[in-house]
């Protein structure tokens, strides 16, 4: 055994009233609330502030009733969101969603986001599933990068937040119950930080890092559920994880987002084509995709046409479908796209000659922490927003709600917060961070196996046993290995040096992702029927009897799983 | 294909060394593919930094390759020798990293 640090026997405090973790869209706009309601923050992020996370990745819309394109009420984004859910969103969260979105959205226009504009007002693009044009963006693939840096300047001008970066959080402390803090491990230094804090906000978005090929940043593993999980909060709809159709495939490409083909569809109308060369997307519509006559699919529906023409020996060479804009003329698209049709040369890309090859991949999750319309959990203190809470939309959500709730949410949960910090005195006790600090002490060098290559298998398995499409056998198999390769790493730490150590942050990584991957795979295997982004090969079609939300908990390190009627009613605004 | 890399190593108060690594690649991938494949089939401790992996939206990645600063996420890999070093003007911390957080963005634990 070698020690990884003389420094962990002294570790760092620091106090505030309120503790947000991640820094993404959500965690920005919760920090940003938190302390307009008077709060000292602590913005703590694994990775640089407002850099990681999926919204710096988002290159496309957001959805609101904003009315600037057609007349628009809320509640018929509510309506659309309710029937993409597929009978399990929790109405209060879809409705605080749906009514809080357009003074969001106006708030991130004030502070100059720079929403594209025609003719004097907002542009809004139409959506599969929405029924009116709803989706608004920052031109030319530009969304993301706009947002975050938008929240970050009003973090720049903001006072009472401080914001540290390269801080993983290891676990959340907790006295009597209830949330005092957390504890962390300073990644440059390898230095435990305690952080005690009389509310803390889990803002670390969602898991897609635990599949093969995901859309989303490295550091998207999925952490918050399992801090939450172990905390003893609640997580729900953990079974539907969101896979993108048109995910970029082949030619390889770097220095772009794998989603950004799903705009060009928007604007220009892209066919998807099998091996054949014929679209597919008429053959695979049903009833209640909504239609707007050039992009029919919503996206659960688009995945199942992509996956469907591959196994029946109609893919494209690399396995997906083709994304073809060869009918768009040249100067078109360049209108459209701008620079960004310089960058796809740079890839070898020329949509005018020749099409794309496109396949479903890991997007957004659906699921995850439990919370009620103030985004508390049932853990007093903890509260959480954004894409690390379940909930909203269901069993599948809607293009364009994604980065709307996470400011909508994230609006909410730091005034929950700062509300919950006026209320009450620091609970903090040393205490609560001693089994993180004992952790990171029992740290120690070893050979094998290497975390990296064990993340890598990990995501093998939840792309081949349990992705869009699932059956019995798979799922058991995939259970299994989970719990084979948590057997493989064991409960001690590795460790290989002591500042910036990846080996250790890959270890407390698949510490957090092998508890959630047995969170979306036990659900899984549990629900006999097909819903929305869950796909049950040997289950086919809806089942009214599991018109019902899963609830995962874990109790001495034991995953329970039981069912609840989906909460139904608007929320008090 | 094979490509080389030579990467300097070492933390903040050692002496730097160079390590070689041969990979295989093709045609298309970026370096930054390269140092993710090293971890996961050589050497696990090899210290980078990268959050979005692909897209060249979180400017984690940036490095000096060939002498010249650039991200490893947009830079191909190509046949032959090709040397990364962390960036010359930033504090090291450890390998690849380098502190690059604005300094009010930082826990300042080292001062």
């Amino acid at each position: 055994m070698t020690s990884p640090s003389p420094n962990t026997s002294v570790p760092t405090h620091l106090e505030a009233d309120v503790l947000v973790i991640g820094a993404g869209g959500a965690g920005m706009y919760a920090a940003l609330e938190a302390a307009k309601g008077g709060a000292s923050v602590v913005l703590a992020d694994r990775s640089l502030i407002g850099r990681g996370g999926a919204t710096v990745m988002a290159q496309m819309t957001v959805a609101a009733a904003l009315g600037e394109q057609t007349p628009d009420h809320w509640e018929h984004h509510f309506a659309d969101t309710l029937a993409a859910g597929r009978g399990l969103c929790d109405e209060r969260l879809a409705a605080l969603l749906c009514e809080d979105g357009p003074q969001r959205l106006r708030e991130m226009d004030a502070w100059k986001v720079g929403w594209a504009r025609e003719d004097g007002h907002i542009k809004q693009a139409q959506a599969p599933g929405h029924d009116r044009p709803r989706c608004a963006y920052v031109d030319f693939l530009s969304t993301g990068p706009a947002v975050s840096k938008t929240l970050r300047t009003q973090l720049n001008n903001a006072s009472g937040i401080r914001r540290i970066g390269d801080l993983t959080i290891v676990d959340i402390a907790l006295r009597d119950g209830e949330a005092c803090g957390a504890t962390g491990l300073h990644l440059p230094t390898g230095q435990a930080v305690t952080l005690a804090a009389k509310a803390v906000v889990i803002a670390t978005g969602g898991l897609t890092g635990l599949y093969r090929r995901n859309s989303a940043s490295s550091n998207m593993g999925g952490d918050g559920y399992a801090l939450a999980l172990r905390a003893g909060a609640e997580l729900i709809d953990m079974e539907f994880v969101q896979f993108f159709p048109i995910g970029h495939l082949a030619p390889r490409l770097v220095g772009m987002d794998p989603i950004m083909w799903d705009p060009f569809r928007y604007k220009l109308g892209g066919k998807l084509l099998n091996s054949e060369m014929r679209e597919f997307e008429t053959d695979y519509a049903t009833k209640d995709a909504r239609s707007d006559g050039t992009y029919r699919l919503t996206r659960d529906l688009a995945t199942y046409a992509i996956t469907k023409e591959v196994e029946a020996g109609r893919g494209s060479p690399a396995g997906g479908a083709y994304l073809s804009f060869q009918h768009v003329p040249e100067a078109e698209i360049r209108k459209a796209f701008g620079p960004v049709v310089d960058r796809l040369a740079e890839n070898g890309i020329d949509l005018a000659q020749r099409p794309v090859e496109v396949a479903p991949i890991a997007h957004y999750h659906m699921g995850g922490i439990r919370v009620d319309e103030m985004m508390a959990t049932g853990v007093p203190g903890l509260f959480a927003c954004g894409e690390a809470v379940g909930g909203a939309n269901g069993a599948n959500r809607l293009s364009g709600n994604a980065i709307t709730e996470a400011f909508v949410f994230g609006a909410r949960a730091g005034r929950s917060a700062a509300e919950r910090a006026k209320q009450n005195a620091s609970m903090w006790s040393a205490d609560a961070a001693k089994p993180v600090i004992d952790l990171l002490r029992s740290a120690s060098k070893r050979d094998a196996p290497n975390p990296a290559a064990v993340i890598v298998k990990l995501q093998a398995v939840m792309a081949d046993d349990v992705g869009p499409f699932r059956a019995d056998t798979k799922l058991r198999s995939a259970i299994s290995a989970i719990a084979q390769l948590k057997a493989d790493i064991g409960d001690t730490p590795f460790a290989s040096a002591e500042s910036f150590d990846p080996v250790l942050a890959d270890w407390l990584d698949l510490r957090n992702m092998l508890a959630v991957a047995q969170s979306i795979a036990v659900p899984a295997l549990a629900r006999t029927e097909s819903r929305g982004a869950h796909q049950r090969d040997d289950h086919l079609g809806l089942n009214d009897a599991w018109s019902v939300n899963q609830i995962v908990s874990m109790s001495d390190g034991d995953m329970t799983l039981r069912k609840v009627m989906p909460t139904t009613g608007k929320a008090a605004a | 294909m094979k490509a080389t890399l030579s990467i300097q190593r070492g933390a903040l108060g050692e002496a730097p060394h160079q390590d070689m690594f041969d990979i295989p690649f093709e045609h298309g991938q970026s370096i930054l593919d390269g140092l993710r494949a090293i971890r996961r089939s050589m050497d696990p401790s090899l210290a980078f930094r990268f959050s979005c992996i692909n897209a060249n939206a979180c400017k984690e990645c940036m490095m000096l390759i060939d002498g010249k600063v650039d991200y490893a996420c947009t830079v191909r890999l190509k046949e032959g020798m090709t040397t990364l070093a962390p960036l010359p003007k930033k504090a090291l911390i450890r390998d690849l990293v380098t502190e690059i957080a604005p300094p009010d963005e930082r826990l300042m634990l080292r001062s």
